[in-house]
């Protein structure tokens, strides 16, 4: 064991856990944050997606220990202080989610895509999620949310208003 | 919004002291029509619920608050088929609530109170359809009572709407402000009750947004792997690769000394699959000691007894029986032998066959346990937090198996990340107890995916030698069926079964249909319209190269065999109507261009099928390149399930089934070496991706029979419809599941 200090959504955090530990199980299992889902393991369905950095990444595959010092952001601190993501707001009303397992890593994931490319093409769409596996078919309503949340983000949405600062020890 | 927000916020405040109970107590309503309940794990709800709003409870399903509130309770598993949505709906609509007011909430499991508590089946519709009608008539009989009492106007001018009581002088009164009344009154006697219209309906049919989907979109939502309990251990539960192998003995000392490894331990089973075969435990301080110290496990195990499963075996007999008929006779009528015998008619023959395939649900198996063993004299507790399909089924069997009573045993019904027919079983619920029992603390068992795969109870596989006859002018004259489908100790499994209402067994007079059952050991169970999704291909395939062989369009060659429009058991709505079958072909076809011409190596198929109570036809518009790429460019589907509950469900529904019907037939199979399955994750079992998803275009025929469910029935006509458009594009036929076996990726 041994302790890491990381960023998780704005809040500054210090683990100790074994340095081979997977953020996903950290963030499960340690810090009580479970909208990260576990679906393979091995970075082939999705489920676990998070930011680090503003970069999408699977959380059951990246160890706590490689991110000292990075910024983790997961699908309970996308939302802001005052409102939620575009892509939540277009999520429900869409009516995107059937079971809704994979929806969290579905959103990190085109949350991260927008970021980088705010008026993506539906083929831009298609290869930034082809890798979030959706067992209940979801993927046309998510196509459409994930334009409808552009659009409405380049409207309006101000990311600049995020809580932090706050110290946290685990 | 604002208050939601706070809520997201004091999560993250509060995610280091797992103390969610307290969190979800401090936070209020929230906006938008958008409340608690929907951040609540749905095990608290319940809790929290009897608290704060039961203080007018109209009746098991319905509470009203005087700030106007209603509570509706959602009875039953929610597993993605939008029943926690559509149920609820129904209630409001006939109590004449406005939507924005209701707040829907997991019920306790008390069948007493709720009824029956399972879903599968596509049963949960049409069979909760007048219940969940009664439920809200009577609530809406008893604030026009209270209304009535109140306002001192006869009943007869008073009508509920619009979440209120109101009478033409433009006089009214809130649900909110009548609740407490309107809980005194009489419950009203259901023979008295009469249903809306379906021309007053403000809700039904309309797209209603999940309740659940505002917790879903923020990481709030509950699922049973996400329950966290204080105290709670983390364990995995590793079973023999071969289906019914025995433990000798493991390395449980060195398992011991992995990191966050508290312990290891055999675990003798009773050798029912169904409940609890021999295992090893290790329990840890988290998923991820657990999973690492699994890779570390050295077991030996005594496979005399275990399954030898082999697929190459089991298709080789398969295969040998082509052109056979089976001992087992499922119909008989007329003469096929002399149609076949005619010279004049034009006789064809073929073998289908399509492999074992995993449910592969989102959410692996997983279960919470707390065993807390009684002492001076009190009784065990066993608590238990599980995503399943109907947990009271698992009731009797933990009662055999702990000596326990069913006052010992409390459920927490969680929210269900797919299940397709899975959770209908109950081993995993019998591990954790088992574990729990051990060792003495709640525990939460989260199956690796691997185990997930290797341990499912699988879509069975099988094979079919069909035969049929066109005459000459082109019209369906005899058909025949050898159904080879696999047995465990002499019974058909549950994708195994073929029955003399087969289409079209009842709609030809010559037909000859039989059945032989191979032995297998390898556990199979319902998968998402089970013996249907395989039964589909092969009828609707072999139809249309009859069609081909007797240069006909397939559509009135359809149509033709359907006949006049009547039903096949007079009164029974679950039966076949041709009627309703040939308008749902027709709009598939006119929806779709049928009969258009097409560029070289593009087509259109159609399939039709029943099953479910659902008619329904889906035309595929496919490309296929010279390597065999397809390109599935757009479904068309006409469905008739009678009245649609929930637009924006409903369609989900049907879009879902349709995109897991493409992603099963290309490329999906099962396979098992020395009762071994040899696939295991992502990377050997492929599944369709979102640049596969082809457009799918749904209508829906809302005729004015009951309605009925549509978690399952829109799959089984996907495969033959693309196959179908496969031979249109190319010529070449597919008779054989996953494509990918022949060649085809996307
Ligand atoms: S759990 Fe990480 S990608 Fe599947
Ligand atoms: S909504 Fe069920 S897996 Fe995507």
């Amino acid at each position: 064991m041994a302790l890491y200090n990381l960023t998780i959504n704005d809040v500054k955090t210090q683990l100790e856990v074994e340095p081979d530990m997977p953020l996903l199980w950290a963030l499960r299992d340690i810090l009580g944050l479970v909208g990260t889902k576990y679906g393979c393991g091995i970075a082939l369905c999705g489920a676990c997606t998070v930011h680090v950095n503003d970069k999408p990444m699977r959380a059951c595959t990246v160890r706590v220990s490689d991110l000292v010092g990075k910024s983790v952001r997961t699908i309970e601190g996308l939302a802001t202080s005052t409102t939620l993501h575009p892509l939540q707001q277009a999520w429900i009303a869409a009516d995107v989610p059937q079971c809704g397992y994979c929806q969290s890593g579905q959103i990190m994931a085109a949350a991260a895509l927008l970021k980088s490319n705010p008026n993506p093409s539906d083929a831009d769409i298609d290869s930034a999620m082809a890798g979030n596996y959706c067992r209940c078919g979801t993927y046309n309503r998510i196509r459409s949310a994930i334009h409808s949340a552009a659009k409405a983000a380049r409207l309006s949405y101000d990311a600049t208003q995020r809580d932090v600062g706050q110290e946290r020890k685990v | 919004m604002k208050q939601f927000i706070e809520a997201v916020q004091k999560k993250l405040n509060t995610q280091f002291t797992q103390d969610r109970r307290k969190f979800l107590k401090v936070t209020g309503i929230v906006g938008a029509g958008f409340t608690l309940a929907t951040l609540m794990p749905d095990h608290l709800a319940a809790t929290e619920s009897e608290e704060t709003v039961a203080s007018n409870e109209l009746n098991a399903f319905v509470s009203v608050s005087s700030d106007g509130k209603i509570t509706i309770y959602s009875a039953n598993a929610e597993m993605g088929q939008g029943i926690k949505t559509a149920l609820p709906m129904i209630i409001a609509e006939e109590m004449g609530a406005r939507w924005q007011d209701v707040e829907v909430i997991q019920s306790p499991i008390n069948q007493h109170k709720f009824g029956r508590q399972s879903v599968g089946g596509s049963t949960t519709i049409p069979r909760t359809w007048n219940q969940m009608r009664e439920m809200g008539a009577s609530a809406r009989e008893m604030f026009l009572s209270a209304g009535a009492l109140i306002m001192e106007l006869p009943i007869s001018e008073l009508k509920a709407a619009d979440s209120m009581i109101s009478h033409g002088s433009g006089r009214f009164m809130t649900f909110g402000q009548l609740a407490t009344l309107a809980a005194k009154q009489t419950v009203p006697d259901p023979k008295s009750l009469k249903f809306k219209d379906r021309d007053d309906y403000t809700i039904l049919g309309s797209a209603i947004s999940g309740v659940d989907n505002l917790a879903l979109t923020t990481g709030l939502a509950m699922f049973g792997i996400d329950t966290q309990l204080p105290g709670m251990l983390y364990a995995i539960y590793h079973k023999c690769p071969a289906i019914g192998g025995r433990v000798i003995s493991a390395n449980l000392d060195e398992v011991k000394a992995t990191p966050g490894i508290i312990d290891a331990f055999v675990v003798k089973g009773n050798n029912n699959v169904r409940e609890l075969l021999d295992g090893v435990a290790i329990v840890g301080t988290n998923t991820h000691a657990v999973f690492k110290a699994k890779q570390a496990l050295l077991v030996k195990w005594d496979e005399s007894e275990a399954s030898k499963d082999n697929w190459d075996e089991l298709a080789e007999r398969g295969s040998s029986l082509h052109g056979t008929r089976g001992s087992d006779v499922v119909i008989n009528k007329g003469n096929v032998k002399s149609i076949f015998d005619d010279p004049k008619n034009t006789t064809l023959a073929a073998f289908y066959e399509y492999p074992f395939v995993a449910h592969l649900c989102m959410e692996p198996m997983n279960c919470t346990a707390n065993y807390i063993k009684g002492n001076h004299g009190s009784k065990d507790q066993l608590e238990i937090w599980v995503p399943h399909q109907f947990p009271e089924r698992s009731r009797s069997v933990l009662q055999s198996m702990f000596g326990v009573k069913t006052d010992q045993i409390k459920f927490h019904q969680m929210r269900l990340g797919g299940s397709f027919g899975r959770r209908v079983y109950s081993e995993y619920i019998c591990e954790v107890c088992e574990i729990s029992k051990r060792v003495g603390a709640p525990v939460k068992l989260t199956w690796t995916r691997e185990d997930d795969i290797h341990h499912d109870f699988f879509r069975t596989g099988g094979f079919q030698s069909v035969k049929g006859a066109i005459n000459p002018e082109g019209k369906l004259v005899g058909f025949e069926d050898h159904y080879i489908g696999t047995q465990i100790n002499g019974q058909p499994v549950s994708g195994s079964r073929f029955s003399d209402t087969e289409f079209p067994l009842q709609n030809i007079d010559n037909v000859y249909a039989s059945k032989t059952m191979l032995d297998i050991r390898t556990p199979c169970g319902p998968w998402r319209a089970p013996g249907s999704n395989t039964t589909a291909f092969v009828t609707q395939s072999f139809l249309h190269e009859l069609a081909v062989a007797g240069n006909r369009d397939f559509v009135e060659f359809m149509l033709e065999i359907l006949g006049a429009p009547r039903w096949f058991e007079k009164g029974n709505i679950r039966s076949l109507n041709t009627g309703r079958a040939a308008e749902v072909i027709k709009l598939a076809a006119r929806q779709s261009g049928w009969g258009r011409s097409m560029p070289e190596g593009s087509g259109l198929g159609m399939a039709f099928y029943f099953c479910h109570a659902a008619h329904i036809a889906e035309v595929a518009h496919v490309s296929v390149d010279s390597n065999k790429k397809l390109t599935v460019h757009k479904v068309i589907v006409a469905v008739d399930v009678g009245p649609i509950i929930n637009m924006s469900g409903a369609t989900s529904q049907v879009v879902g089934a349709v995109i897991d019907g493409l992603s099963t037939m290309m490329a999906q199979k099962i396979t098992m070496q020395e009762g071994r399955i040899q696939q295991s994750n992502f990377h050997d079992y492929e599944v369709l991706r979102m640049p596969n998803a082809p457009e799918v275009d749904v209508h829906f025929i809302q005729s004015d029979y009951a309605p009925t469910g549509l978690g399952e029935p829109a799959l089984p006509p996907l495969a033959p419809a693309v196959g179908n458009a496969i031979y249109a594009a190319t010529g070449h036929r597919v008779r054989k599941m996953p494509i990918s076996e022949e060649g085809y990726s996307f």
